[in-house]
């Protein structure tokens, strides 16, 4: 198993390469990434401007800076940012860790509350719960992310200003975390951050749940009518250890797939969810990036993003294993 | 299959097409023809509304900041101009790029995966590691960079988010097209002589017609929520012009003074999206009766 990790991943690489040099060869040959500079009054003087081309390798044509920023990322450097006073690794590095505590929580919320009502919906065909669960289903699956993320936010708001007090405070609807703690522990900072993690997860997992809880459902009705299923029931075994043990261990195989593929769009909702709720995290960095045309943050943050994706499929892969014994990596 | 007893006392029986039975099990969707209809009124309203509407989305009323009232039935903003206007020229722009996008992701989509599947061997491989590099990039992400270089124009961000899209259909074709290609008919069509050209367009790509449909109506859906967001992110469509997706942004920083100019274009691009998926879920029953269970 270790092998065939070792394998996918090494499989992987020239993938995310390939990709890099399209991204490279698009975003390089889009404008000029000093157009700031040359554009202030009073005018920069034109040796800073030669200076600033050479830190940012634009004295070499885009192929080569391709290279050179290759031979970079293999010693784990990033490359310099547009913005000189700026560490891309430093950045990124801390923007990612804010960003993926959102994503990964959003998806294990989406997945518990996917599975919940999927196999509630599915053995309860057709009743009131599964029409509700369906209306549900639907409705936030046309809802743009943007949309709810504000709409929630406005809601948090005006929880907190419900009780005439504008100093008491329910929801955090600014950044990732308080700027200014009067009591900075660790137990603090910690029920701090996940204070301001509440609405932007509730908005990104609900947008994300839908469609998992269509597809659960799916899944489970498609066990529950297969004939092993009913073996199990016509050999004495209580329903309820039926539905647990034999059906739904089989029936969490597709969606384990579809989570891993979906988790790239998590990660583009996350983007938008971040934007909305003042975060600095990856999305405001890939933002930033591509309207100062900084190319090298851009590359960083589309490399991490590939990364973390493939990573993501990986352990995927390597669960089905665990789900379903007749596949085996070798 | 595809003849059925209409008189069962004078023993005849009537031929039906495949798609007269498609169009027979729609029909009886009561929640997608609803849809259709539904959907057919929000396009009928975007265009013809706009026409006939006394306001046009250019036009600064001298109320600024008005609630809706029956002179601004959607309200106006803090400039003047008529909130109706902007979300009914809002609404043709985010039909007209959803539409296209379905559109480019399932031409391309389809050649992509067709080509791919039948083939097979290098060419597949080839081409569905090339499907791998879109699917591992966060798409929003893609399409930002993309239309920060060549975006603005409406056209442009549909080619834009439709050409990513494409990759994923290509995917859903190509699995497919391999379970049609072993098939005897194929072989068949092959031992007579027909080229690769032809037993692609004439024989697996009629054959896949059913998911094709069914995916290029959910694409109209994933479009119009992709092109509003790229567009409130500030890199879809640009003022002057107007998309749902931009009048949402422009009314971010209000919504408790302006909460009108937040609410409807967000309610049409929901009304949007979920008649589309609701028609897409009633082609899919009727395309593909197995996947539904014993309809009561």
């Amino acid at each position: 198993m270790i092998a065939y990790a070792i394998r996918r991943l090494l499989v992987s690489i020239p993938v995310l390469i390939v990709s890099s040099f399209l991204v490279f060869a698009m975003i390089a040959n889009s404008g000029d990434p000093l157009e700031a500079l040359r554009v202030t009054n009073p005018p920069t003087p034109p040796e800073t401007i030669a200076l600033e081309a050479k830190r940012l390798y634009l004295d070499l044509p885009w192929y080569e800076r391709y290279w050179v920023w290759l031979t970079n990322i293999v010693q784990g450097d990033f490359g310099p940012s547009v913005n000189a006073r700026e560490d891309i690794n430093a950045e990124i590095w801390s923007r990612m860790w804010v960003t993926l505590r959102l994503v990964l929580l959003a998806m294990l919320v989406a997945l518990i509350l996917a599975i919940l009502v999927g196999v509630t919906s599915a053995v309860k065909q057709y009743s009131k719960l599964d029409y509700t669960a369906t209306f549900f289903g639907f409705l936030f699956l046309a809802t743009p992310s943007f949309w709810l993320a504000i709409l929630l936010k406005e809601l948090g708001i005006f929880a907190n200003q419900a009780d005439g007090d504008p100093e008491s405070r329910i929801f955090f609807t600014y950044g990732e975390r308080s700027v200014f703690l009067e009591d900075p522990t660790a137990w603090n900072q910690a029920v701090d951050v996940a204070g301001h993690m509440i609405l932007p997860t509730i908005s990104l997992s609900l947008i994300t749940f839908a469609s998992w809880s269509r597809f659960q459902r799916a899944s489970m009705l498609e066990v529950l009518s297969s004939d092993y299923i009913r073996l199990a029931r016509a050999k004495g075994l209580r329903w309820r250890k039926v539905l647990t043990r034999h059906g739904l261990r089989t029936a969490l195989i597709p969606l384990t797939t579809i989570s891993a593929l979906d988790f790239a769009g998590i990660l583009g909702g996350a983007v938008i969810t971040e934007t909305i709720f003042g975060w600095h995290g990856m999305g405001q960095y890939l933002i930033d990036s591509i309207r100062t045309r900084d190319v090298y943050a851009l590359m960083a943050w589309l490399l991490l993003a590939g990364a973390i994706v493939i990573i993501v499929n990986l352990i995927a892969d390597l669960l089905y294993g665990v789900l379903d014994p007749r596949i085996r990596h070798e | 299959m595809s003849e059925t007893k209409e008189r069962p006392g004078m023993g005849e029986i009537k031929e039906r097409t495949q798609f007269q039975i498609v169009r027979t099990r729609f029909l009886r969707h009561r929640l997608a023809v609803g849809s259709l209809i539904a959907f057919g009124l929000i396009v009928l309203i975007a265009y013809g509304g706009a026409a006939l509407w006394k306001y046009s989305h250019t036009d600064i009323t001298p109320d600024n900041s008005q609630p809706p009232s029956l002179a601004h039935p959607f309200g106006t903003d803090s400039i003047g101009h008529d909130g109706l206007a902007q979300v009914l020229r809002g609404m043709q722009q985010s039909i007209k790029i959803a539409l296209l996008v379905a559109l480019i992701a399932t031409g391309v989509g389809t050649a992509w995966g067709a080509v791919a599947g039948y083939f097979g061997r290098h060419v597949d491989n080839l081409l569905m590691r090339l499907a791998d590099l879109v699917i591992i990039l966060p798409a929003i992400a893609v399409a930002a960079a993309m239309a920060a270089v060549g975006g603005g124009s409406w056209w442009s961000i549909a080619l834009i988010i439709g050409s990513l899209a494409s990759a994923s259909v290509s995917r859903v074709i190509r699995g497919v097209v391999l379970s049609l290609r072993e098939q005897d008919f194929i072989e068949a069509a092959k031992a007579l002589g027909a080229s690769d050209l032809r037993i692609i367009t004439r024989h697996l790509v009629p054959n896949a017609l059913g998911p094709l449909i069914v995916n290029a109506t959910i694409l109209v859906a994933v479009g119009i929520l992709a092109e509003t967001a790229l567009s409130f992110l500030g890199f879809g469509v640009r003022t002057p012009d107007i998309s749902l997706g931009l009048l949402i942004n422009q009314a971010e920083g209000a919504v408790n003074t302006r909460p009108w100019l937040f609410y409807f274009p967000g309610v049409f691009i929901i009304l949007i999206a979920l008649t589309i998926n609701f028609i897409g879920d009633g082609l899919r029953d009727a395309f593909d009766p197995r996947q539904t269970r014993m309809r009561r």
